[in-house]
């Protein structure tokens, strides 16, 4: 099917597109939602689990205040109103994923209602993301399946099931259907979840790894004949995990429901998963029964009360946002769009901010973390801030350099030291004895030999011809093996010259 | 008053996993016919002046501290299943059953 897919260009000529998204963040809450049980990614199987993750009989769920505050504090920055009364319901369905065979969440009555996010653009101009609801509800467990081709559940003979996960807060943020994107449909959805992601992070209510779970979006698409049409069928492809998936997911969406509507088909009302191998979605279940999970209020909890004065008290603690944060910093190192848009793109802007803020130029930051240390980040497959470099080694490999102690060669040694996990600039440069040749009688006297080495260069210098000056500036650096610094040096001889 | 058909009773039963005869379908419908009919004297009854309620108790939930507790020991809990395998529950095969 893939080779007879409409192109985009023309899919966006033909149809209006509408998405919308629904993206959980999980909280980096020290406990789950319901139950004191820890939590951390990648811990042993089912050590993690109180008799409310496991759903005991008998076993009752008290909320955590923490989880609550965050959702708050998460709701604010997307400027969603805070309904005063949220309430707890059930949402049935049977997988083994969640011990109790239903999922606490919250339905008509969420903790944060209608909001919205500006976001960027690569262009500069801002679009808004209308929010619909922003609720709280708890994760499920992770399934492993075996016995299937590469880990699927078709043909799996059967499951294991580790339930650490279970009962971990989820936020869900639920855009409204989002309209007037045209070909910037996925641009605009990409835009979005990585403010999210950043958000989240500037809030620290989550650590926003997409690729660990921390985050994940549905994505639901649908188009129309025109922007006065009514809404058409949606897809919706469940549990996007990388910002790249979910842009793709948007334009394989439109193209393969142009190609659909184009030729007179329909649409169908379906859940989708995005194949990563394929770069295709394809399809899950049918979702004609949308109201089988049986919402009912959950008669084991009571509504969460938050008052006007306690929201206020979560507002006082919102950092500054990530959009207005970006627009500062640009201007107090006086970038340009472009080099801002490098900044961002190489996820480098807190580690140059936390460089500067450490005593460093913001030039100087720049120049190390998207030169050197991102050719190696590419090189390894990295984040940046997975490298054994932080933004106090760079601060003071810049104080190394401006002290003189080291030149440019050799400050590019000693960061490759630090990459290489031999510790801080000056302990790689104490253990290399990387040290500038400074003035004086050492340097003196290799330029005396450079110059006994060269006897017309030195006829030329003294005849006031400086062209031959990089002659013995040569001579030195090799002589040093790169360790004079060039301006000395070349202060050095003029001294001689004339002296 | 909405009212049940037996075939929304046997779908009920297929979502809950319970198998129902064609008589307890039956008894089932007129139960729930019955229960709705009462709901609908309520709305009667519920006019503007009364705010809808959201639970019988008066009470907002109780908070507690993100302070982690004890957790429960591994090879306990998984001795309560029926069969476990490398520290996990075993569950039998999700899909291709009936």
């Amino acid at each position: 099917m893939a080779e007879k897919l409409m192109s985009f260009e023309e899919a966006i000529k033909r149809y209006d597109p509408v998405w919308g998204l629904e993206t959980h963040v999980e909280l980096n809450t020290k406990t789950k939602l319901f139950c004191p049980a820890p939590y951390s990614f990648g811990g042993e199987p089912n050590t993690e689990l109180t008799p409310v993750s496991l759903g005991l009989p008998g076993s009752l769920p008290v909320l955590n205040k923490q989880a609550i505050d965050d959702a708050i504090r998460l709701g604010l920055a997307l400027h969603c109103h805070i309904n005063e009364w949220s309430q707890w319901s059930r949402k049935n369905y049977f997988y083994p994923d969640m011990p109790r065979d239903y999922q606490i969440s919250q339905d008509d009555k969420p903790l944060n209602g209608e909001g919205y996010l500006d976001v960027e653009l690569d262009d500069g101009s801002t679009f808004r993301v209308p929010i619909l609801r922003a609720h709280v509800e708890d994760d499920a467990g992770k399934n492993t399946h075996i016995g299937g081709a590469a880990g699927r559940i078709e043909g799996a003979a059967y499951s294991l099931i580790d339930y650490n996960r279970a009962g971990v807060p989820l936020v869900e943020i639920v855009t409204q259907p989002v309209t007037g994107t045209g070909a910037k449909a996925a641009e605009i959805a990409g835009a979005y979840v990585r403010m999210l992601r950043d958000i989240a992070r500037a809030l620290g209510v989550s650590e926003g790894r997409l690729e660990q779970g921390n985050m994940r979006a549905d994505v639901n698409v649908s188009l129309r004949e025109s922007p006065d049409a009514p809404l058409g069928t949606r897809s919706e492809t469940k549990n996007v995990n990388s910002f790249r998936g979910i842009e793709k997911t948007i334009i394989y969406e439109i193209r393969r429901q142009a190609t659909i509507l184009s030729q007179g088909g329909e649409i169908l009302q379906e859940t989708r998963n995005w194949d990563e191998s394929t770069q295709t979605t394809a399809n899950g279940r049918l979702k004609s029964d949308a109201n089988d999970y049986r919402y009912f209020p959950d008669p084991d909890l009571v509504q969460v009360h938050t008052t006007q004065e306690h929201i206020d008290e979560l507002k006082a603690t919102l950092p500054e946002m990530p959009l207005h944060r970006r627009h500062r910093l640009q201007k107090e190192w006086g970038l340009d769009d472009r080099q801002m848009h490098a900044i961002l793109n190489a996820g480098a802007l807190d580690l140059i901010d936390q460089t500067v803020q450490a005593g460093a130029s913001a030039d100087g930051a720049r120049k190390w973390w998207l030169g050197e240390i991102s050719r190696v980040a590419n090189e390894q497959k990295l984040a940046l801030d997975e490298l054994p470099v932080t933004p106090d080694d760079v601060a003071e490999l810049e104080q190394m350099i401006a002290d003189g102690k080291l030149n440019d060669r050799l400050a590019k040694k000693t960061i490759a030291g630090v990459l290489a996990g031999e510790g801080t600039p000056s302990e790689v440069a104490d253990a290399h004895g990387y040290k500038v040749v400074e003035a004086g009688s050492e340097l003196g006297s290799i330029i005396d030999k450079a110059f006994a080495d060269n006897p017309d260069v030195v006829e030329k210098l003294k005849s006031g011809n400086m062209k031959p000056m990089g002659v013995i500036i040569g001579a030195v650096m090799r002589a040093t093996r790169g360790q004079a610094d060039a301006k000395a040096v070349s202060a050095e001889v003029i001294k001689k010259i004339r002296g | 008053m909405a009212r049940f058909t037996k075939d929304q009773v046997r779908h009920l039963g297929s979502l809950v996993r319970i198998a129902l005869s064609d008589d307890e379908a039956d008894r089932l419908k007129n139960d729930l016919n019955v229960i709705s009919q009462s709901i609908t004297h309520v709305q009667d009854v519920a006019t503007a002046d009364v705010p809808p309620t959201a639970n019988p108790v008066p009470l907002e939930a109780p908070l507690r501290p993100d302070v982690p507790a004890k957790t429960l020991d591994r090879d306990e809990i998984l001795a309560q299943a029926p069969k476990s395998q490398d520290g996990q529950f075993v569950a039998p095969r999700i899909l291709g059953g009936k």
